[in-house]
C-alpha cells in the first residue's frame, strides 16, 4: 500500500496522461476510421482499393513497429519534426483507425440490402436513408465491437513506455529510480487498468444484451 | 499444390539470400599490431579462476556489445571492438592466452554481478563502475579508466558548456540510469525536458535529428558515439561526477585481482594503455587522464 | 461490393465515379511521389544504407531473429489455446465455485495491458527473487492475455449453439463430457475458427512487444541494424520496410494457412452446417456445396 500512497502524485499524473493520450487518439482514430470505412463502402473501386490496402497493412503490422517507425525512421525523412508525444498519438491513431474502419464497415454491412432498397423505393433521399434507416440499425452492431476497440486502444497506450512518453506504463521507471518496490508498483498499475477497463466492459455487455434482444 | 509451390519459392529465396552473402565488415578496425604480445609461462598462484581457464584452454570475458568505441559487436562480422575490448585482450595476452583464445560474452548491465558469482565469465570489462555496494559482491581490478558524467551535443552547439547551462534544454538519457537520476535530483533542467529511451544510441539518434539538445551519461560512452558519428557531435568535456571503471573478477580471487593490477600498471607505464586509448576512444578528439590503480 | 448504401449506378453516376476514380488515383500517386521524393532527397536508398542486406552475418542474425519471433509465437499460441480451453471449460462449469474464480481470472487478465504484464514478469518478479528470461516473460504474458481472450471466444462459441443440440445429446443419455467433446465442441470450433485465427494473428503481432523488455526478436533486430551508425549510416527506413513486410507476410500467411486447413477439413469430412434460425433443420452437405461459400480472406 505504501508504494501507492507515497507516490500517489506520480500515479495520478501518469494515469491522467494515459487518459489524455487515449482521448486524443480515440477521437482521431474514430474520425479517420470512419473516413476509411466510407472509402471501403464507396461505389468507386479505386477508393475501396485504397481503404483495403490501408487496413491490410496496418492490421498486420505490430503497433510497436508503428511506434518505432514514427520515432526513429520518420525523422530521417526530414519532413516535419514531431515530439515523441505527437509521434505516440499519430501511431496510436493510425493503428486504431484500421480497426475502427473494419468495425464501422461490418456494421453497415449487417443492414440488409432490402432496407435501403425499400427506403429508396419510398423516395427517401440519401441523407434521410442514412440517418433514418441505415445508421440506426448499423449502430447497434457497431457499438459493442467499437467499445472493445476503444478498450484495446486504452491498453495500447502503454506501448508508448519504450518511446519517451510519460504515462502509466512508465511508472515503473520512476519507481525503480527511487528505489521503490517495482513489483508492488506494477501490481498497482495493473489494478489501475482493471479499474479503468471494467466499467467499459460492463457497458459493452449491457449494450450487447439489450440490443441482441431488440433485434 | 499451392503449398508446395510456396515452400519451393521460399526455399529458393532463402538459398539465394545466403549464397551471395558478403563476408567481412565495411569498417574493419584492428588493434595496433604487436600490442598484445602473449606472455609465456604465466603463473598466478592461488587463483581458482586462472586455473579453471588454464584447464579450459581459453578465457571467457563478459563485455557489452552496444557501445561503439567501448564494447561494440559489429553486426556484419560478430566481432567485438572498442576500448573495453582491447583492455580485455591486453589482460588475456599478459595472462598467457592468445587473443584467439578469448570468448567474448555479452552480459547486460543488470546481470553482471550474477554472471561473476555464477562463474559464467572469468572476468568482466564493460563500463563497470567501482562502488562500495558492488565491492560486497565482486572484486575489482583497476580502475583502468576514470569516466565522469558529461554531455554530448552537436558540433556547432555553443549554448551548452556544462551542467549549469542545461536549463530550458532537452536532455536525453537511458531509462532508469544514474545519469538521468542526477539530472532530475539536481534539477539541472525542467522535468518536462528530460527524455528517456531504452538505450543511449536512440538518444544519439534524437540528438542528430535535432529533437534533443544534449545526451548525458559517462563521457567514455559519449566519446564512443562522437567517434562513431565522425565530426557531427562533440563531448562538452566538463565532467560532473567520477565513475572509475574496474575489471570485475570473482570476489574471493585476490590473486587474479593483484595480477591484473600489475598488468594494468605496466601498460600505463610502458605506453600501451595510451596506444589502446588512441586507437579507440581517442578518435573522438578528446584526451584522457591516466587512472591511478587502487589496490584495496 | 456493398450495395446497402448505393443503388446500381446509372450513366451519370458512372461518369461521376470515373472522375472520382481519376482524382483518387491522382491523390494517391501524388502522396507516393512525395514520399519517394523525400526518400531520395534524404538519400535513404544510397548504396551504403542498403549495404546491410548483403552481409552473410546479418542475414543469419535476421533468420535467428525471425526464429525467435516465431518460437515465441508458437509456444505462446499453444499455451494460450490450452489456457483458453481450460478456463472456458471452467466458466461453463455447473459448479459456481469453479465458475466464479475462472470468471475473475479471465476478466482481470483481459483488462491488464500486455506491456504491464511483461514488465511485471521481467522487472517486477526479480524483486521477489524470481528471475525469468525475456523469452519466458513474453510467452507467459502472451499466454495469460490471449488465453483469457480465447477462453471468452470458446465460451461464446459454445453458448451460441442452439440449446436443442445439448438437450438432444442429454436425451440420448450422453454424459457432460461426451456432450461437450462429441456434440458441442466440434460444431463450435468450426464457427469460432475465424475469430480464433484473428486472435492468433494478434498474438503473433504482440510478440513484438517483447521489444520493450529487450527480447531479441525481429523488431529489436531491426532497430539494432537500422540504428547502426558505424557501418551503414542508420538505414532505419529500409530496415523497417523489410521488417514490416516480414510481419505482414507472416500474418497473411498465418491467415491463409488457417483458411486453407479449414477448407481442406471441410472437403474431407461430412459437414454439419447449422442454420441459426432453424436449429432443427440440420443439413448434411458434401464438399462441393460448401466450398463455394468459404471464407474469402
Amino acid at each position: 500500500m505504501s508504494v501507492l500512497t507515497n507516490n500517489l502524485d506520480l500515479f495520478l499524473r501518469a494515469f491522467a496522461q494515459t487518459l489524455q493520450l487515449f482521448a486524443i487518439s480515440a477521437v482521431l482514430s474514430l474520425v479517420l476510421g470512419t473516413f476509411l470505412a466510407a472509402l471501403r463502402v464507396s461505389p468507386v473501386p479505386v477508393f475501396r482499393g485504397i481503404g483495403t490496402l490501408y487496413v491490410t497493412v496496418l492490421r498486420n503490422t505490430p503497433l510497436t513497429l508503428v511506434f518505432v517507425f514514427f520515432l526513429f525512421a520518420y525523422p530521417l525523412l526530414e519532413i516535419v519534426k514531431i515530439e515523441p508525444y505527437t509521434a505516440a498519438v499519430v501511431s496510436l491513431s493510425l493503428y486504431t483507425a484500421a480497426f475502427v474502419c473494419e468495425v464501422v464497415r461490418s456494421g453497415i454491412n449487417t443492414v440488409p440490402v432490402g432496407q435501403a432498397e425499400a427506403s429508396r423505393a419510398l423516395g427517401l433521399t440519401f441523407v434521410q436513408m442514412l440517418g433514418n434507416v441505415v445508421l440506426p440499425q448499423a449502430l447497434r452492431s457497431v457499438v459493442p465491437p467499437m467499445t472493445s476497440t476503444m478498450i484495446a486502444l486504452l491498453k495500447n497506450t502503454t506501448v508508448a513506455s519504450g518511446f519517451a512518453v510519460f504515462q502509466a506504463g512508465t511508472i515503473r521507471d520512476s519507481l525503480s529510480e527511487q528505489g521503490e518496490n517495482v513489483l508492488l508498483g506494477l501490481l498497482w498499475v495493473a489494478i489501475g487498468f482493471v479499474v479503468l477497463v471494467m466499467p467499459l466492459t460492463y457497458v459493452q455487455q449491457v449494450f450487447e444484451k439489450r440490443w441482441s434482444v431488440a433485434r | 499444390m499451392r503449398v508446395r509451390t510456396l515452400a519451393a519459392v521460399l526455399l529458393t529465396g532463402a538459398l539465394a539470400l545466403t549464397a551471395c552473402g558478403k563476408e567481412g565488415s565495411p569498417t574493419e578496425q584492428g588493434a595496433p599490431a604487436g600490442l598484445f604480445e602473449v606472455a609465456k609461462d604465466v603463473k598466478v598462484d592461488g587463483s581458482p579462476t586462472f586455473e579453471k581457464a588454464k584447464t579450459r584452454g581459453s578465457l571467457v570475458v563478459g563485455v557489452k556489445e552496444d557501445q561503439p568505441g567501448l564494447g561494440y559487436k559489429d553486426p556484419t562480422t560478430n566481432k567485438y571492438s572498442g576500448f573495453d575490448i582491447d583492455i580485455a585482450r591486453l589482460i588475456s595476452a599478459k595472462l598467457g592466452f592468445d587473443p584467439e583464445k578469448i570468448q567474448f560474452k555479452t552480459i547486460q548491465s543488470a546481470a553482471r554481478e550474477q554472471a561473476l558469482i555464477n562463474g559464467d565469465v572469468d572476468y568482466y570489462v564493460g563500463t563497470y563502475t567501482i562502488n562500495a555496494g558492488r565491492k560486497e559482491k565482486v572484486g575489482f581490478a583497476g580502475p583502468y579508466f576514470v569516466a565522469g558524467q558529461d554531455l554530448l551535443v552537436k558540433k556547432d552547439n555553443t549554448d551548452i558548456t556544462g551542467k549549469d547551462t542545461l536549463k530550458g534544454k532537452k536532455v536525453c538519457s537511458a531509462t532508469g540510469s544514474t545519469p538521468v537520476k542526477r539530472i532530475r535530483d539536481e534539477n539541472l533542467t525542467e522535468p518536462g525536458n528530460i527524455l528517456e529511451f531504452q538505450g543511449y544510441s536512440q538518444c544519439v539518434t534524437k540528438l542528430l535529428d535535432g529533437e534533443v539538445d544534449a545526451v548525458t551519461t559517462d563521457d567514455a560512452i559519449l566519446k564512443g558515439y562522437a567517434a562513431a558519428e565522425e565530426g557531427k557531435l562533440k563531448v562538452v568535456g566538463k565532467t560532473f561526477s567520477s565513475e572509475p571503471y574496474g575489471i570485475g573478477v570473482p570476489k574471493e580471487d585476490t590473486a587474479l585481482r593483484t595480477k591484473m593490477n600489475d598488468i594494468l600498471q605496466a601498460s600505463l607505464d610502458d605506453g600501451s594503455w595510451q596506444k589502446i586509448y588512441d586507437g579507440t576512444l581517442g578518435k573522438s578528439g578528446s584526451s584522457a587522464e591516466k587512472p591511478k590503480i587502487d589496490r584495496y | 461490393m456493398s450495395m446497402v448504401l448505393f443503388d446500381v449506378p446509372g450513366p451519370k453516376a458512372r461518369a461521376r465515379h470515373k472522375v472520382m476514380a481519376v482524382i483518387g488515383i491522382a491523390a494517391v500517386l501524388a502522396a507516393v511521389a512525395y514520399v519517394i521524393m523525400r526518400f531520395i532527397a534524404t538519400d535513404q536508398f544510397s548504396t551504403r544504407r542498403l549495404d546491410w542486406i548483403n552481409y552473410k552475418q546479418i542475414q543469419i542474425s535476421l533468420v535467428e531473429a525471425i526464429g525467435n519471433t516465431l518460437s515465441a509465437f508458437a509456444v505462446g499460441a499453444v499455451l494460450a489455446l490450452v489456457f483458453g480451453a481450460i478456463f472456458a471449460a471452467a466458466r461453463l462449469s455447473d459448479h459456481a465455485w469453479v465458475r466464479a474464480p475462472a470468471a475473475v481470472v479471465v476478466e482481470v487478465f483481459r483488462a491488464i495491458p500486455l506491456v504491464i504484464m511483461m514488465f511485471f514478469f521481467y522487472y517486477g518478479l526479480p524483486v521477489a527473487g524470481v528471475k525469468l528470461s525475456a523469452f519466458t516473460a513474453v510467452v507467459l504474458s502472451l499466454m495469460l492475455y490471449n488465453g483469457s481472450v480465447l477462453a471468452e471466444i470458446f465460451r461464446a462459441g459454445i453458448n451460441s449453439l442452439p440449446k436443442g443440440q445439448s438437450e438432444a445429446a442429454y436425451a440420448l443419455g450422453m454424459r457432460k463430457t461426451q456432450v461437450m467433446t462429441l456434440v458441442l465442441l466440434p460444431q463450435a470450433l468450426r464457427a469460432m475458427m475465424p475469430t480464433i485465427i484473428s486472435q492468433l494473428v494478434v498474438l503473433l503481432k504482440d510478440t513484438a512487444l517483447g521489444f520493450l523488455i529487450t527480447f531479441e526478436e525481429l523488431l529489436r533486430w531491426g532497430t539494432r541494424i537500422g540504428g547502426d551508425a558505424v557501418s551503414f549510416g542508420r538505414p532505419m527506413i529500409s530496415v523497417m520496410i523489410v521488417v514490416a513486410a516480414i510481419y505482414i507476410g507472416l500474418c497473411l500467411l498465418l491467415t491463409w494457412l488457417a483458411n486453407y486447413l479449414e477448407k481442406r477439413n471441410r472437403r474431407n469430412k461430412k459437414v454439419v452446417k447449422l442454420d441459426g434460425d432453424r436449429p432443427n433443420q440440420v443439413q448434411l452437405a458434401e464438399s462441393s456445396a460448401v466450398l463455394g461459400s468459404g471464407s474469402t480472406l
